[in-house]
């Protein structure tokens, strides 16, 4: 792995070839399994995956750059994991700002702090900070090295007529127009999404009124590696502000300036500074990107629409305080990458898609909750709900339970999926693995002794994981699934620390059987063959 | 001896907050706060400890 090049200068932004595709030649419209809309990282991962998966891709995008600017920059453990199986996540983890501790101020007095990974013996952390643009750039590099991902810029979807086996898509380019059939479509075009609008497609949902200013600075400071949010700072009077750290010496400040906020003044560097002055102060800085921001919390009423599928913001949309967006595109990607895959490859049916659907609105939903109550705490709709807001941040410091309900933001967690691919517990487990949820973490010992981790040792597919059993009648041959990888803990692997069996509440013959995307679907207490195939059946929706 | 407990009880206390907040949307400040009057009327006399109400009365005063 090779580390990511520093910023060149203040404007970091990569540069990419427009180059005709073979497809603007061929006398007949050209088919393709999957075409990919938008290479940002929700697009980017979803096509790697499925690359992954031997599923050619076609990855349109309609810019020629990966650009600069106040975007994503807090990505959670989950999506770190999803990235290290896609071959980036390492690069990434050493490269980002590690950090996965908060702390929340009502003036200028520490409410509390909270702890996002409190445990040990997980590859990856609670979260690194990292500019988008760099985590893009990774994405683009691993997708250049991939022979059946076909990235093509300047590429922009001007028409899409949707069929019944497909979508044919018209596409401007600079040396014109050209047409490609897609027997599926992924819309991962963003907030702005050109697919949905095609369609003709609306979110429901609520859009907050308060405007926001994101500014990040270059600036050499030694604040604490936290997320740090304050409630009515002297700095900034009655309004919330937010301070994070990211590499390079950037730091995001994020300031609430209320629905009234004049969003063209407030974006003049002579205004911005004054704001910023107060919170920085004696620290130079250099202004690297100022924006305005209003937010929304919204979803389309469904993400599959025949063999058009939207993933990420072109899905569903809600505000930044909880590291939600980008975050949960990512996880979108990975939930209908091994199953498209399966689909394409005659292995499953159009179920398995439809339950992309089903568990991703889940997991929208669930973000949308969590976003939309950080939102109103943060900016209450009327003076009677900032009353109650301010009486909550007023006993804070005296009353437990009002240190509970104070929300500058509830960070990202993976959703637990409530799924027809799950097989229900038929004997009870405790630990902290769930099912329908990605697997706990694990740290393990290879057979020559060496030290790796659960995660990092799946196979990508469907795999058992079945805890060995000297004294019982599991010694023999485990029958397993074709396509599903097999791992005995205690011959692959040992839990010398316990954790595994801690966390996965293992006792000898305990079997488990996880999805590709390295959900739990079916546990028990014994090796049992023939519930095995039933429950990697129902996972495939067979 | 304290008796009020100021620990949280509610397991999602953020669930707790939304009902309080909902009970008050599109309501003006007067509206809201003859809202609060007659929740605390109900909440205290659920309570039904005059120790306890007077402690959870010291304690709202403390609030800035």
């Amino acid at each position: 792995m090779s580390a990511l090049a520093p910023a060149a200068g203040r404007k970091s932004v990569y540069h990419y070839e427009y180059r005709r595709a073979r497809d603007q030649d061929a006398g007949a419209v050209a088919r393709h399994p999957l075409v990919v809309v938008g290479a940002g990282p929700v697009g980017l991962a979803a096509a790697i995956d499925l690359a992954l998966r031997q599923v050619p891709v076609v990855l349109i995008d309609d810019a020629d750059r990966i650009g600069e600017g106040s975007r994503g920059i807090c990505w959670s453990k989950r999506t770190l994991e999803i990235l290290d199986r896609l071959g980036v996540g390492e690069r990434l983890v050493a490269h980002g700002v590690t950090w996965k501790l908060g702390k929340v101020f009502c003036g200028d007095e520490l409410l509390f702090s909270f702890d996002l990974l409190p445990e040990e013996g997980h590859k990856m952390p609670a979260f690194i900070n990292l500019q988008q643009f760099y985590l893009e750039k990774a994405l683009v590099d691993r997708a250049l090295e991939m022979e059946n991902l076909d990235l093509r810029w300047k590429n922009r979807v001007v028409g899409l007529d949707r069929r019944n086996d497909g979508a044919r898509l018209t596409i401007e380019t600079p040396d014109g127009r050209y047409r490609i059939d897609a027997d599926w479509l992924i819309a991962a075009d963003g907030a702005r999404s050109t697919i949905r609008s095609l369609l003709g497609l609306d979110f429901s949902g609520i859009s907050f009124e308060d405007k926001f200013l994101i500014a990040d600075v270059h600036m050499a400071a030694d604040f604490p590696t936290e997320r740090r949010f304050w409630f009515a700072p002297t700095f900034h009077s009655g309004q919330s502000a937010l301070m994070h750290r990211q590499p390079d010496n950037v730091w995001r400040i994020d300031l609430q300036l209320g629905p009234e906020a004049d969003a063209i003044a407030e974006q003049e560097p002579q205004r911005v500074r004054a704001r910023l002055d107060k919170i920085l102060a004696p620290h130079a800085y250099e202004l690297e990107w100022v924006s305005i921001y209003t937010f929304n919390c919204r979803r389309l009423d469904r993400f599959v629409h025949d063999r058009v599928i939207f993933v990420g913001d072109a899905a569903h949309q809600v505000s930044p305080f909880g590291a939600r967006g980008a975050n949960s595109g990512i996880q979108d990607a990975e939930n209908l990458a091994w199953k498209l895959a399966a689909r394409l490859k005659g292995e499953a049916g159009d179920a398995l898609i439809t339950s992309y659907e089903l568990e991703r609105i889940q997991a929208a939903d669930e973000n949308i909750r969590h976003s939309t109550r950080s939102t109103d705490f943060l900016a209450p709709h009327s003076g009677a709900e900032r009353r109650l807001r301010d009486a909550v941040l007023a006993l804070a410091p005296k009353a437990e339970f009002a240190r509970r309900m104070v929300n500058s933001g509830r960070l990202s967690l993976p959703a637990v999926y409530d799924s027809p691919l799950s097989t229900p517990d038929a004997a009870p487990f405790a630990g902290t693995a769930k099912l329908g949820a990605p697997l706990p973490d694990a740290p393990l010992t290879r057979e020559d002794g060496s030290a790796t981790h659960l995660l990092a040792n799946l196979s990508g597919g469907f795999e058992v994981i079945y805890v060995k059993d000297d004294a019982g009648e599991d010694g023999g041959r485990l029958h397993v699934p074709d396509h599903v990888a097999l791992t005995v803990i205690g011959d692959d692997y040992l839990d010398e620390t316990g954790l595994f069996a801690q966390r996965f509440d293992a006792t000898p013959g305990a079997t488990y059987l996880v999805r590709p995307d390295q959900h739990l679907c079916a546990r028990w207490r014994r090796f049992d063959p023939a519930a095995v195939a039933r429950a990697y059946e129902r996972a495939l929706q067979r | 001896m304290p008796k009020l407990v100021t620990a949280s009880q509610f397991a999602d206390p953020d669930a707790a907050y939304l009902a309080l907040v909902e009970a008050r949307r599109n309501l003006s400040e007067a509206q809201a706060a003859a809202l609060d009057a007659r929740l605390v009327l109900i909440l205290a006399n659920h309570i039904g400890e005059l120790d306890v109400l007077r402690e959870a009365i010291a304690l709202a005063k403390q609030g800035r």
